[in-house]
């Protein structure tokens, strides 16, 4: 039969309501985190650091490892601790199997719905260039784990405040809890990953004789069956978590201790 | 519902559109029952294809308003009755008659496939050791009643008509089936990359979406195989490894 034209289907459902949904969220958050990453500002409170800036390598907050800003930054370039670290985790969603099958949906049209028409009539899928790419998931997965270890590590320090003595002392406050649920929720995400899936057991035909790599894969996969959800979810938190660092930051809101 | 109001596709090879029935609906009716009544009133020369009724010989499949779905399974009383219900065939096959498609194509695929291919039994009769937790991944695979729901849904073959070169998702499950299982010695791997295009499949999760029998096509049996894939021709570091280990692809996935 010939085919059905752009957006042509019988479905009499609203089929194009995520893609509404996945547009409108995707952009806003490329829109402010682009945005954020350019401020070079209000990215710490006391003991938070806001997770689109961790690791400081460089920069001007006493969170940075290695100083201010190097010298060999371009000149042309505006400076900001962010714009080195952020194209790791922007490559391992990018490349996320769970994003690729929806933003060829969203933005591309490829199918824009199950049994709905597409717009082109060639197709290369991730068969060639450049979407052959894609497969480098698993060195984003990769770079994704270290990150995720000084996410933790974030996390950590966000308990311990500083007191007028120069002595840190433990505490909890609601941006500690910020930080904690920020780097849950990341972890759920990044333990859920179909690469994680594969390289802990999924290659194996025979895990009975793996107990250790049966017990991640079943990790994995618990958490691989909800991976969307778990993709949108730390997808939030991590945009929600830097807007907390910086209104906390910025006087707007005040950061309420607990304990 | 007492009369409610169907779109039926009518004609032979391709030729022909949509043509309006009404028919008393009661309880309990699925789609199917709706089709028989309709061929019974008013349309004695109606073509359908179905079985089993219960699911289970993937005859009946149809395209039920726009969706991919058994028309065994799709209960009446699911459907919005205010405007008519439409059904046609299946999109993605050639067509033969009214609602009955030739799906005779993904037969000679199959053929294509390599085979199960035990390795030496481990026991003097003949026979093997399997321990169950080896084989769960792939029972689910078994569960396909090979109703081509999801080749029709699937769209590589549906819009771009890539069946000479993509062998859908029906058989990608098939292949993690043979692929996946604990006592197979065959390599399918080049085949998936080459022949059979798996590098087509975008993770639209279309197949997933109108699987009757819930099978995860895409988290469980494509994404497992693109990474089998990506480990065998697009991973340097993989590949660095397995030279030290001196250990072949089938080998260091035991
Ligand atoms: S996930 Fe892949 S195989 Fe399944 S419908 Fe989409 S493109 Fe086809
Ligand atoms: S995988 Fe599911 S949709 Fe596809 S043929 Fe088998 S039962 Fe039908
Ligand atoms: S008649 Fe057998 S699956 Fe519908």
């Amino acid at each position: 039969m010939e085919p059905r034209g752009f957006g042509e289907t019988l479905r009499r459902d609203a089929w194009w309501v995520p893609n509404v949904f996945i547009v409108t969220i995707l952009t806003s958050f490329l829109v402010y985190a682009t945005w954020a990453a350019f401020q070079n500002a209000h990215y710490t409170h006391g003991p938070y650091l806001s997770p689109f800036y961790s690791p400081e390598l460089w920069g001007d907050s006493p969170h940075a490892w290695f100083g201010p800003k190097p010298g060999w930054w371009p000149v042309w370039l505006p400076f900001s601790p962010a714009l080195i670290i952020l194209p790791i985790p922007a490559l391992f969603r990018f490349t996320c199997y769970y994003y690729r099958g929806s933003y060829y949906k969203a933005f591309w049209a490829d199918p824009p719905g199950c049994a709905v028409g597409e717009p082109r009539r060639s197709y290369l899928g991730e068969r060639y260039f450049p979407l052959v790419l894609q497969n480098v998931h698993r060195y984003g997965l990769l770079l994704a784990f270290i990150f995720l270890i000084f996410l933790w590590h974030d996390a950590w320090k966000g308990f311990w405040f500083a007191t007028p003595g120069g002595q840190t002392t433990f505490g909890i406050g609601v941006g500690s809890i910020v930080l904690v649920a920020n780097v849950v929720l990341l972890t759920g995400y990044t333990i859920g990953c179909h690469s994680m899936r594969h390289v802990v057991g999924g290659m194996l035909n025979r895990i009975s004789g793996s107990p250790v790599r049966k017990l991640a894969y079943d990790c994995s996969s618990v958490c691989n069956r909800s991976h969307m959800n778990w993709a949108w979810a730390s997808l939030f938190s991590v945009a929600l978590t830097d807007v907390y660092v910086r209104l906390c930051s910025m006087g707007v809101i005040t950061d309420l201790r607990i304990l | 519902m007492p009369n409610t109001q169907f779109r039926i596709w009518r004609g032979e090879r391709g030729n022909g559109g949509f043509r309006d029935y009404t028919t008393e609906v009661t309880e309990g009716m699925v789609v199917l029952d709706a089709m028989h009544q309709i061929q019974a009133e008013h349309a004695n020369d109606m073509a359908i294809r179905w079985n089993c009724k219960a699911g289970k010989c993937g005859s009946c499949s149809a395209e039920i308003n726009g969706s991919p779905r058994l028309m065994c399974m799709t209960r009446m009383d699911e459907l919005p009755t205010d405007k008519p219900i439409t059904v046609e065939p299946m999109r993605a096959f050639p067509h033969v008659r009214d609602l009955v498609t030739d799906v005779s194509w993904n037969f000679e695929v199959k053929k294509k496939i390599r085979k199960f291919r035990p390795r030496t039994p481990d026991a003097p009769d003949g026979t093997w050791r399997m321990q169950q937790v080896d084989v769960d991944r792939v029972q689910e695979f078994r569960k396909c009643i090979e109703c081509f729901l999801c080749q029709d849904v699937c769209h590589v073959l549906r819009d771009h008509h890539k069946h000479d070169e993509f062998i859908g998702p029906r058989f990608f499950v098939y292949s993690a089936a043979l692929e996946m299982h604990p006592l197979d010695t065959e390599d399918r791997l080049a085949d998936l990359k080459e022949d059979q295009a798996i590098g087509y499949c975008n993770i639209t999760k279309c197949c997933t979406k109108v699987c009757p029998e819930h099978i995860t096509i895409t988290d469980n049996a494509i994404i497992p195989l693109k990474e089998r894939v990506v480990d065998e021709f697009y991973d340097p570091v993989v590949k660095l490894v397995r030279l030290f280990r001196g250990k072949s692809a089938k080998g260091t996935r035991g």
